[in-house]
């Protein structure tokens, strides 16, 4: 028996691997079972490392899968005649497998600080009076567009002509749809009406969870026009599933025409429908987006 | 009259108010295996929604919600991850380690009659009632449970009007999680006195096991952490019932309800319940190594390979689990300059995690090993230890993180650390340790198949999970096919669901196996595994006080395959030599 217990711990690395292998190669077939196209420039780098540490761990993975199979397979007390080894232990062995993952995983931590720097603390800058960058007076750049996430939908705001939100020039966008220009650093500002939510594109390599009381900054810079699905990546109720969005990544001039129509809605409906009350309640009867205890009409949050 | 109330009287203390350490652990073991049995039923009704979306479940389906004609309602599939998550870590995993094993093993293995505080002892079990029953009936409040997920984070579970689980049935939950934590304060406080103030004579501390350090590590933890999950609870249950404003921020509201005056941080919870949740996961995991160690050891005839590092290894594993919480938040919106301290910490925790590992693989090598039913599963839990450890380093990883967090990622992570894993041990310590508790042996051949079942299907359900997990597919959804991302996931979910009911079925041989041999097992003796550990030197079972003669101990644990010794084992009981052809291992020369 014990042959048939070291060949069945044999196919957990075999098959592991296969199995990766398999999801590694539906990467641009139609069974999509690996990470969607990454179309965030400033995020190659969250990529890279992904594929370093998982051939790292792989190789280790696949090693100690081996040494497993190989023990258990010789040192089966029905085949092997030797006596056992009376040893307690090694502290050469123990030293060297304690120092050279040690050395690993720190190398690890250090290494990726770059990366962790780049997509989540060093906000873009611009330059500042003296129009240069690198000066002391760059200034971060002011957000584009703003999210409102409540149950169970995403709503925008753009900046409007002034670059700046919270001004009278603001657009408001549609209900779970956001556009932004291809190959420009956008910066967006995320808050949420009522629980936590999680701003996911998996597309841009992108995730903040959104804490009702506070604002959150993401920026990205996509590459590839295109749609691209929005996730809600945090339990926010019953309807969680159904948080879908979509981003729209299109050319510079594609964009503006699409925040003049939205301008020109916006002008439509100020005349008609003053009261931002009855905008809400009407697109939440469009997108069915409120929940069964009513509409969604929140006192907190900042798209008011 | 007199004479049969008293019998009657006797037969409540001494099998249900009972304060022998045996009883207790045996009467933990089957609580905890019947909300085993409970948590897996909400397993199979999560992987049903998933592979056969709002189809009607078959057989349970009509009877659970009739209602909805036995299909599962999106508030419901909330519900059901909340109370699948609930009821396999406080109710399952946690108390049949440290309360189970922990009650029934920590005396014994180190020659002691029985807990340091008996009634304490007592009421740490009697504790667990109160959460069994509130968290019980909240599965019985519309819409059958709470749904905010076991991680409760607010404003979610405090705000009652954000979603229907998060009425009463949130509030019961909150109070029986609260009553976990003091029921685990109660046992931890016992196993923490008993092994610093009742070992035997010779029973120094670098001769106690590592099933006995596990347990005494993980009642540090649980001592030092689980009283700010308590407060923590207690804290929600005030913001929820008080209208006092700890996780609450201003003009906190959801679904049309009024605004609210909070002034609190939603992330504080966060951190309250990771400062305990994370140390959790520990003590979820170290009992189970201690145990697989001496499995390993006893099974290759050989000693431990680094005794020493490997209790090291283990108060590494809990000091460094005590500041990693983080990593449960890199995405959370807490300041990303944090994350780095934390993605620090946990990357080094993966260092003495990788030495146990090695010592494991160590212990085997050169070694006589005997595929018994508790070495298999024993191998069955490095095997699988090894897959959650190094997909853990993906995860400690702070940008790579932001991409996974919250898909089938972690989903797959955490389910090789607690059912790869911590389960492998579990099964490992109750086939090893039965013949001790009941006199009588589990079946081995129904043991090896309930391994082979186990291990193949466990692996089937899970390793393609990281696949999901790669494709970015979300938790907690009830419904991911309405994604382009995921609508091709159905398939390979398809699977994952047969072999996780496969996965389920097997347990019944496993059910069967364990009832069955109460009473009809083959009779065995005091040491029927040739091992070397206090407890098996004492009759099987055990009566009241534990040892028919005073322990004395004359040596380490671990003395399998001396060649200067006649037999393959040298118990630690055993009058002789103490000397030992040890680099690693000097043996005080107390007592």
């Amino acid at each position: 028996m014990g042959r048939f217990w070291s060949l069945l711990f044999l196919s957990v690395p075999v098959l592991g691997t296969l199995c990766y292998l398999a999801g590694m190669l539906t990467r641009s077939g139609p069974l999509a079972l690996w990470f969607p196209e990454n179309v965030n420039s400033m995020a190659n780098e969250v990529d890279q490392l992904h594929d370093l540490i998982l051939a790292l761990i792989g190789i280790v993975f696949v090693a100690t899968g081996l040494v497993l199979f190989w023990f258990t397979w010789k040192y089966d007390a029905s085949v092997n005649d030797q006596p056992v080894r009376f040893v307690h232990g090694s502290h050469k062995l123990e030293f060297w497998w304690t120092a050279i993952p040690a050395v690993i995983l720190i190398g690890l931590a250090i290494y990726q600080l770059k990366v962790w720097s780049d997509v989540k603390i060093r906000r873009p800058m611009l330059a500042g009076l003296d129009g240069q960058m690198d000066t002391a007076d760059d200034q971060p750049m002011p957000p584009q567009f703003e999210v409102v996430a409540r149950q169970f939908e995403w709503r925008f705001r753009y900046a409007g002509e002034d670059q700046l939100l919270d001004t009278v020039d603001d657009i408001l966008g549609d209900v779970n749809e956001l556009h932004v220009p291809v190959g420009e650093i956008q910066v967006g500002s995320l808050k949420a009406a009522d629980v936590l939510h999680s701003f996911f594109i998996p597309a841009l390599r992108l995730k903040s969870d959104i804490v009702p009381g506070s604002q959150q900054i993401v920026w990205f810079r996509a590459d590839k026009p295109g749609s691209y699905e929005i996730v809600c990546a945090e339990l926010c109720g019953w309807g969680h599933y159904k948080m879908k969005g979509r981003l729209v990544v299109e050319t510079k001039d594609e964009y503006q025409l699409y925040l003049q129509s939205l301008r020109a809605k916006q002008y439509q409906r100020d005349f008609s429908q003053p009261s931002v009350a009855q905008v809400y309640e009407r697109d939440s009867g469009e997108t069915g987006g409120s929940g069964p205890l009513g509409t969604n009409l929140s006192l907190a949050g900042g798209a008011q | 009259m007199s004479n049969s109330t008293r019998s009657v009287w006797g037969w409540l203390t001494t099998y249900v108010f009972a304060r022998d350490h045996k009883i207790i652990g045996l009467q933990f073991l089957f609580s905890t295996m019947l909300w085993f049995l409970v948590g897996g039923m909400l397993a199979m009704a999560i992987r049903w929604q998933l592979a056969w979306p709002w189809q009607n479940m078959p057989i349970v389906g009509p009877m659970l919600f009739s209602g909805e004609g036995g299909q599962i309602s999106p508030e419901f599939y909330t519900s059901l991850v909340t109370q699948h998550a609930t009821v396999m870590i406080f109710f399952v995993i946690i108390p049949i380690l440290t309360a189970a094993f922990g009650n029934y093993l920590i005396p014994l293995m180190i020659g002691a009659e029985d807990m340091a505080f008996p009634t304490l002892n007592m009421m740490s079990y009697w504790m667990m009632w109160p959460a069994f029953l509130l968290i019980g009936f909240s599965f019985f409040v519309p819409p059958y449970g709470a749904g905010a997920g076991w991680t409760s984070y607010p404003p979610l579970s405090v705000l009652v009007e954000s979603s229907p689980g998060s009425g009463l049935a949130q509030t019961l939950w909150l109070g029986g999680v609260a009553c976990v934590g003091v029921a685990s304060m109660m046992g931890s406080v016992n196993y923490l006195t008993t092994i610093i103030q009742m070992r035997a004579p010779g029973m120094t501390f670098l001769r106690m096991p590592m099933t006995v350090w596990g347990l005494f590590i993980t009642a540090i933890l649980q001592a030092f952490a689980l009283p700010v999950l308590t407060a923590g609870a207690v804290m929600q249950l005030t913001d929820r019932l008080l209208g006092t404003g700890f996780y609450l921020p201003e003009l906190a509201s959801a679904n049309n309800s009024p605004a609210v005056s909070g002034g609190g941080q939603p992330l504080l919870w966060q951190h309250l319940f990771w400062f305990y949740s994370h140390p959790a996961v520990y003590i979820m995991i170290l009992p189970a190594m201690g145990m697989v160690s001496d499995i390993i050891a006893t099974f290759s005839r050989k000693p431990l390979f680094g005794y020493k590092p490997m209790v090291l290894a283990t108060c590494t594993i809990a000091g460094l689990g005590f500041v990693v919480w983080g990593h449960h938040m890199y995405t959370s919106g807490m300041s990303p300059v944090l994350g780095i301290t934390f993605a620090a910490a946990t990357v080094a925790i993966a260092i003495p995690s990788a030495v146990k590992v090695f010592n494991w693989l160590g212990t085997m090598w050169g070694g006589k090993i005997q595929f018994s039913s508790p070495m298999l599963f024993a191998i069955g839990f490095v095997s699988m230890f090894i897959i959650g450890g190094l997909s853990g380093i993906l995860m400690a990883s702070t940008p790579v993180d932001v991409v996974i967090h919250d898909t089938y990622y972690i989903v797959a992570h955490f389910h090789y650390v607690l059912v790869g894993a911590a389960t492998m041990g579990i099964f490992a310590g109750t086939y090893f340790w039965f013949p001790k508790m009941f006199g009588r042996q589990m079946s081995e051949f129904w043991g090896k198949a309930h391994f082979a079942l186990t291990f193949i299907f466990i692996n089937g359900t899970f390793f393609p999970m990281h696949l999901l997990g790669a494709g970015n597919m979300p938790r907690r959804y009830a419904d991911p096919y309405h994604f382009e991302l995921f609508a091709d996931m159905l398939p390979l979910n398809r699977f994952i669901t047969i072999c996780a009911l496969a996965t389920m079925a097997s347990q019944a041989i496993f059910m069967l196996n364990f009832l069955g041999s109460i009473f009809f097992g083959k009779r065995v003796g005091r040491n029927p595994w040739n091992s070397n550990t206090l407890e098996w030197s004492a009759p099987s079972p055990p009566g009241h006080g534990n040892y028919d003669f005073q322990p004395i101990v004359h040596r380490g644990p671990y003395e399998y395959g001396n060649p200067n010794h006649p037999r393959d084992f040298h118990p630690q009981t055993e009058p002789g030599p103490e000397d030992l052809t040890s680099p690693l291992q000097e043996v005080s020369h107390e007592s």
